[in-house]
């Protein structure tokens, strides 16, 4: 008998045709998120100048494609701030963003999930009015009021966007943790005396983990789209400090004389989203057992 | 001696569209120690909702109305979620009908064994570990120390249900309750765990409520029968009086739909 692991079932490969496992498209998207997540860990040690430092005699200066010189890489912005540094620390700032704003949406919405389909009736009802509020309201509006109302520091923004999104999780939790709760195997547990927080705990959400990672996936580049969107209507992270809305706002205005300011970041978030869109998709190909085998 | 387990005119309604409806009436039997109680009837006789009304383990919109549930002399009915509990499991363990679907496919047997040690023994990790090897080697598992480390899926309907069975007496309950443990099983597989409830029963001692829809097993199993039809008890008796001299009409037909091996079924009969 052979060593019993689940993965194995998920990298299965058919005996008669040889399967690629693992498509071009995804090798390049993990590899960016691989690329990416080293930034976002050495920001300090990989930016060569200090992401605040104005030098308004050398502003504008042009990447070294453009003919620029060594000293800044991918030249600088309006202020003479060194586009290079100030890059990596807004993918520094948006990862940051992003990660933490998923979080905390994926938090609160599975758990509200898991009190809408433990209590039913009337709890039921009020965590489903309130997505559906959510739902019908266009988000945008719903993080301008609340940064009108509450200023625009970095973690209450960061908590903003975890608001972002807890409705989809709450609304999947609730549904898949419904289905979960007539299995056979949460009753037998419940007839052997378990407590419903030990069966919701340490059988239905493992079995659940999968359409939740999946989901997390597909919030993220979202959430890094509207982090993106408010900080480029001035709204989001503030100056001195950077993320790539903000870069791409800034520069804006100098997008005929000196593109690379809006354009290098612009790139990045393109980069980004399409690339955790890919491995999303992908993962939930693998992971789903009737898509497993008929795609790649 | 007193009956492990009393049922007193237990009533079970649902709440439905149609309003709240009464779906099991006045029931009432009991299981002594190291005996065996089958409850027969037909699909939808409330054979599953009794054992579920004495588990506390109905669906969200059942309910007991009345009747008193004894266990080792104490009223189940009264007692609050958490109490029932500890009952489940410890004093009263349960197997159900669909094997597999009631292993959680993403956890080892061990891990699930283990668990339910958890629940209710104070054993250490070591200790646990001891445990679910003595139960799989109880229950008749080959190499209980490497099926472990299995998945349900790695397991045929009839190990799995073995597993279940060790898992509802890893506690040492005082009743075991079988909700058609054999339905889902081919019939050699299906000889081989009512042996292994026989075995253990004499073994530990406990009392067995056993639900079923097949007569040969309750010839095999029963030392006591109720027959149950549209929520209703129908007739209780012993083994003898039940298979030998039925009273109720409903109860001889029963007895009757029974193939017979010198009869003929009845739409070749037509035929010949």
């Amino acid at each position: 008998m052979t060593l019993a692991l689940p993965w194995r079932r998920w990298g299965r490969t058919a005996p008669t045709k040889t399967r690629q496992r693992y498509p071009a498209v995804v090798v390049l998207a993990m590899l960016f998120i691989v690329f990416l997540f080293c930034i976002f860990c050495f920001a300090d040690v990989l930016a060569p100048y200090d992401y605040r430092a104005q030098s308004l005699r050398h502003r504008l200066a042009p990447p070294i494609f453009l003919g620029g010189t060594g000293t800044h890489f991918l030249g600088t912005d309006e202020l003479g701030r060194d586009v290079l540094s100030r890059l990596i620390y807004a993918i520094r700032f948006s990862i940051l963003v992003a990660l933490g704003g998923t979080a905390i949406g994926a938090l609160v919405g599975t758990m509200l999930g898991f009190l809408a389909a433990h209590f039913r009736g009337l709890v039921e009802e009020i965590i489903m009015m309130l997505a559906d509020v959510q739902a019908s309201l266009p988000f945008m509006l719903i993080a301008l009021a609340l940064i009108a109302a509450f200023g625009g520091s970095f973690l209450l923004f960061i908590f903003i966007m975890g608001f972002y999104g807890w409705e989809i999780f709450a609304r999947l939790t609730r549904g898949v943790v419904i289905s979960a709760q007539g299995q056979g195997y949460a009753t037998a547990m419940t007839a052997l005396g378990a407590t419903p927080w030990t069966i919701y705990t340490r059988h239905i959400l493992p079995n659940i983990m999968s359409v939740l990672i999946v989901q997390f996936t597909l919030n993220f580049p979202q959430v890094i789209l509207l982090e993106t969107s408010l900080s480029f209507l001035g709204l989001g992270i503030r100056p001195p400090l950077t993320s790539l809305g903000q870069m791409l706002g800034a520069g804006r205005a100098y997008l005929t004389t000196a593109w690379w300011i809006a354009v290098l970041p612009g790139t990045v978030i393109f980069l980004t989203t399409m690339s955790i869109s890919i491995l999303g998709d992908w993962i939930r190909d693998r992971l789903d057992p009737t898509l497993r085998g008929s795609s790649s | 001696m007193a009956p492990i387990l009393s049922v007193e005119g237990l009533s079970v309604g649902f709440l439905t569209d149609l309003g709240f409806r009464e779906t099991v009436h006045e029931v009432s039997f009991s299981v002594e120690r190291g005996k065996t109680l089958c409850i027969v009837g037909e699909s939808g006789s409330g054979k599953s909702v009794v054992c579920q009304a004495i588990l506390g383990i109905l669906a969200r919109n059942g309910r007991r109305t009345g009747g008193r549930v004894l266990f080792e002399g104490r009223d189940l009915c009264t007692f609050s979620e958490r109490e029932m509990e500890t009952i489940r499991g410890k004093g009263i363990g349960m197997v159900f009908q669909d094997p597999l679907g009631s292993l959680n496919p993403i956890h080892t047997v061990g891990r699930q064994l283990r668990e339910t040690l958890i629940l209710h023994t104070d054993l250490d990790e070591r200790g646990r570990q001891r445990r679910a090897v003595e139960l799989l080697r109880m229950v008749g598992i080959p190499e209980p120390e490497r099926r472990l480390a299995s998945y349900a899926h790695q397991f045929s309907g009839g190990m799995a249900q073995r597993v279940l069975i060790a898992m509802a007496l890893a506690c040492n309950p005082k009743l075991l309750i079988a909700d058609e443990p054999t339905t889902a099983l081919d019939v050699t597989i299906q000889a081989q765990i009512l042996d292994l409830l026989n075995r253990l029963k004499t073994e530990i001692g406990m009392g067995i409520l056993f639900i079923t829809h097949d007569l040969g097993v309750v010839a095999e199993m029963a030392d006591d029968v109720v027959v149950m039809r549209h929520g209703r008890q129908v007739e209780v008796g012993s083994i003898q009086d039940i298979f030998v001299r039925p009273q109720m009409a409903y109860t001889q037909e029963l007895l009757a739909s029974m193939p017979h091996l010198n009869r003929k079924a009845p739409i070749y009969r037509e035929n010949a």
